[in-house]
């Protein structure tokens, strides 16, 4: 008789349990609660730093040793030519390629053993899109945003950003231009709000609006705090935006400036 | 986010993309359907076809399983989704339990109405007894499918020659399930004089495996499909 | 770094750029020496079986291979395991596991075919659906997927992870697929003069002459599994001097310009 009794308290304090912590949650979700925890705190500091870095595509060495630091609120953008190791650099930072040999820390965190808090504070807008073709545009904002625990608030502000939220957020992505597809893909990395963006040749395949509409998001990202770091062969127009260029060359940072 | 949301978000986003995109109706069903008319071709015998149906239908399962996983993991592949899923940073126990769920879904789909071709083209039959085993056998036997596609479609999805390398990986594996399913399902349909309670301890064999392979799958998915 | 690659060679090895060393010459010797015992007395001594005949002298080579095989996969689980939780995450047991995983599928296929030879002699048939048979084929199968994902390529920790992972779903495979089997297989119960699931009645010499068998194909084994990671560990030293090789054209390729 006891035994029943205590049984059925449990299961009664559990289900009251359950229905705080869901009520908890929507509360949560009213007071835009962020996912991640701020900041470490409002000093500047070094938001990536490179130590001859190694990083390696299929045997070959894509990045071959790799020196770089870039600070808070830094626009930085990387210059170099085709197969310099631009795409690897990004991709190093935003904890997708294992790092080799050498040492790194970004945002605080180590490249070799703490890839994975990097990756929900990072930004990465790659070549490809990382769009499911299939949805439209709003839902494929709407799912990336969501990882991150961006409101719907949010979402709807990053599409109208890029003036995405008329017409074209009904529209599959598999309908879409490049250049639309690409703005589709910055209003994702737009809605995670994070701390640092890392955009590989952003401005390819968009036109001129979109090119300026891009140059705005970016300052007002800067504006706000986020560290920005661009690998763009659009050098005037990256190059006006910058705080400070970096020469990648055959896997590593020939000179900065 | 809670995991739960993650993997409800997961889940809801392959299944809008399938309801956007109609691949596995208009396609992987069908295929599904001509392979179960081949076995007809092939067996010639209404006798034999009645009874090995349950067999057959597990087969032509097993097969698509193939292709569903590959499709399930082809979106995510195709733009480079999977990369920004990790760059994300969501936790691969959630994307494994969300792509799993929808593949489970759409397994279900599948084997239901491969159970109807079965039942049309071979003469099987069903009786009222055998519905409730039926009914196990096909959650728990889709269960350990989808959480086994998931593993090794996750592992396989960045490679070359993907294509092969999960039907190597992934048919070992999965016997125990055709052997535990098929056995049921004759139990069920009562083939050749199987009586119903004789597919249940296949049932617990099938619930074993669910389990086995829905827990090792999530702590070894992250492990496997992480660069 | 723990991400390099530090595990020696033995110092011989390195240098003479062969796998052998004083310790596999002894063990190779001993191996032979227990072959030549084995075909003696398994060819010789041992009487013939009543109801086998000739025959059951197959045995003494069929027996043996299959529980080596299996020593050989719990080695390769072993050394998964290690490798993954392991604190220093030694590559070194990652290629006792490949090695063993090898060692082990050779032995597997030898069991199939010698034991399909054995039940052609005695059965009649050179393959039946039983449970033994059905578990032991399943197990081939499932470690020729092992190596094929060995094969995969990446990082040397990168294939490590992945087979680690695999060796020991492996391993978590067996009891499922021995239970399936043995279920199936006993709800048809097939009457047989020879139970082929049962284990011979042997006495004497012909015990004897199993048991050194079992020694020789042993220390066969160990030989192989020493002379494999030593090999493999070659390999990887050759896939980090191709990338030192690699890093410094690379280099080179930057200070040029």
């Amino acid at each position: 008789m006891p035994a029943h009794g205590t049984r059925i308290r449990s299961l009664a304090l559990g289900g009251i349990r359950h229905v705080f912590s869901v009520a908890a949650e929507r509360f949560g979700e009213l007071c835009d609660v962020r996912l991640l925890p701020p900041a470490m705190d409002g000093n500047p500091r070094t938001v990536i730093e490179l130590d001859d870095a190694v990083a390696v595509l299929g045997g070959f060495p894509a990045l071959a040793g790799a020196t770089l630091a870039v600070g808070a609120g830094e626009i930085v953008l990387l210059r170099g030519p085709n197969g310099a190791g631009k795409t690897s650099l990004l991709r190093l930072c935003a904890g997708l390629l294992p790092i080799v040999r050498g040492s790194g820390r970004v945002l605080g965190f180590d490249l070799a053993t703490e890839r994975d808090a990097i990756r929900p504070r990072v930004g990465l807008l790659g070549h490809s899109n990382g769009l499911y073709a299939d949805l439209t545009v709003a839902e494929n904002v709407g799912f990336w945003g969501s990882t991150v625990g961006a409101t719907t608030g949010e979402i709807r502000a990053a599409l109208e950003r890029l003036g995405l939220a008329g017409r074209l957020a009904d529209v599959r992505v598999r309908t879409l231009s490049a250049g639309q597809r690409r703005r589709t893909a910055l209003a994702c990395v737009v809605a995670r709000r994070a701390e640092l963006w890392l955009l590989d040749e952003p401005h390819a395949g968009l036109d001129a609006d979109g090119r300026d509409e891009l140059d705005a998001v970016l300052r007002q990202a800067a504006a706000s705090g986020a560290t920005i770091v661009v690998a763009s062969h659009e050098l005037e127009r990256a190059g006006s935006l910058a705080t400070r260029t970096v020469d990648v060359v055959a896997g590593q940072i020939a000179e900065q400036q | 986010m809670k995991r739960r949301q993650i993997i409800q978000l997961i889940a809801a986003k392959d299944l809008r993309i399938e309801r956007h995109s109609r691949v596995v109706a208009n396609q992987i069903l069908p295929f599904a359907g001509v392979t179960m008319v081949m076995f007809g071709f092939a067996l010639d015998s209404s006798d034999v076809l009645e009874r090995v149906a349950p067999g057959l239908v597990w087969l032509a399962t097993l097969f698509s399983l193939l292709v569903l996983v590959q499709r399930t993991f082809a979106i995510e592949t195709d733009d480079g989704a999977l990369d920004a899923l990790r760059v994300a940073g969501v936790d691969p126990v959630a994307i494994f339990w969300g792509k799993a769920l929808a593949l489970a879904v759409q397994l279900a789909v599948l084997e239901v109405v491969l159970l109807g071709a079965a039942l049309v083209l071979y003469g099987a039959e069903m009786h009222v007894g055998g519905v409730l085993l039926l009914v196990t056998t096909l959650v728990a036997a889709t269960c350990g499918l989808a959480a086994v596609g998931t593993l090794y479609g996750g592992l396989a999805a960045g490679f070359k020659g993907r294509e092969t390398l999960l039907p190597l990986l992934v048919f070992p594996v999965v016997a125990p399930v055709l052997i535990g399913a098929t056995r049921a399902v004759e139990s069920a349909l009562g083939t050749a004089g199987a009586a119903v309670s004789e597919g249940w301890p296949w049932v617990g064999l099938l619930a074993v495996f669910a389990v086995a392979f829905g827990v090792g799958g999530s702590l070894a998915f992250g492990p496997l499909v992480d660069e | 770094m723990t991400m390099i690659d530090q595990d020696p060679l033995p110092p011989r090895a390195s240098t003479s750029g062969t796998t052998a060393t004083r310790a596999t010459r002894l063990l190779g010797l001993a191996t032979i020496m227990s072959m030549a015992w084995l075909v003696a007395f398994g060819l010789g001594f041992s009487p013939a079986d009543r109801d086998q005949e000739e025959a059951v002298r197959i045995l003494y080579v069929h027996v043996p291979t299959i529980w080596i095989a299996y020593l050989a996969f719990v080695v390769t689980a072993l050394g998964s395991a290690i490798y993954l939780f392991g604190r220093n995450h030694s590559l070194g047991f990652d290629r006792l596991a490949g090695a063993s995983a090898e060692i082990g599928v050779a032995f597997v296929a030898a069991t199939l075919v010698v034991g399909s030879l054995w039940g052609r002699l005695t059965w009649g048939v050179f393959w039946r659906w039983d449970a033994r048979l059905t578990t032991t084929a399943l197990l081939f199968v499932s470690y020729i997927g092992y190596v094929a994902v060995r094969r995969l390529g990446g990082s040397h920790h990168q294939r490590a992870r992945r087979s680690a992972v695999i060796g020991l779903l492996a391993v978590l495979e067996i009891p499922l697929v021995h239970w399936s089997v043995r279920l199936w297989r006993s709800l048809h119960q097939e009457a047989t003069v020879l139970d082929p699931g049962g284990d011979i009645d042997m006495d004497g010499l012909m015990l004897f002459s199993l048991f050194v068998g079992v020694v020789s194909f042993t220390l066969l084994y160990v030989w192989l599994l020493m002379h494999r990671t030593r090999s493999m560990a070659m390999e990887d030293l050759l896939d980090e001097q191709g990338l030192d090789v690699a890093l410094e054209a690379r280099r080179a390729e930057a200070s040029g310009r």
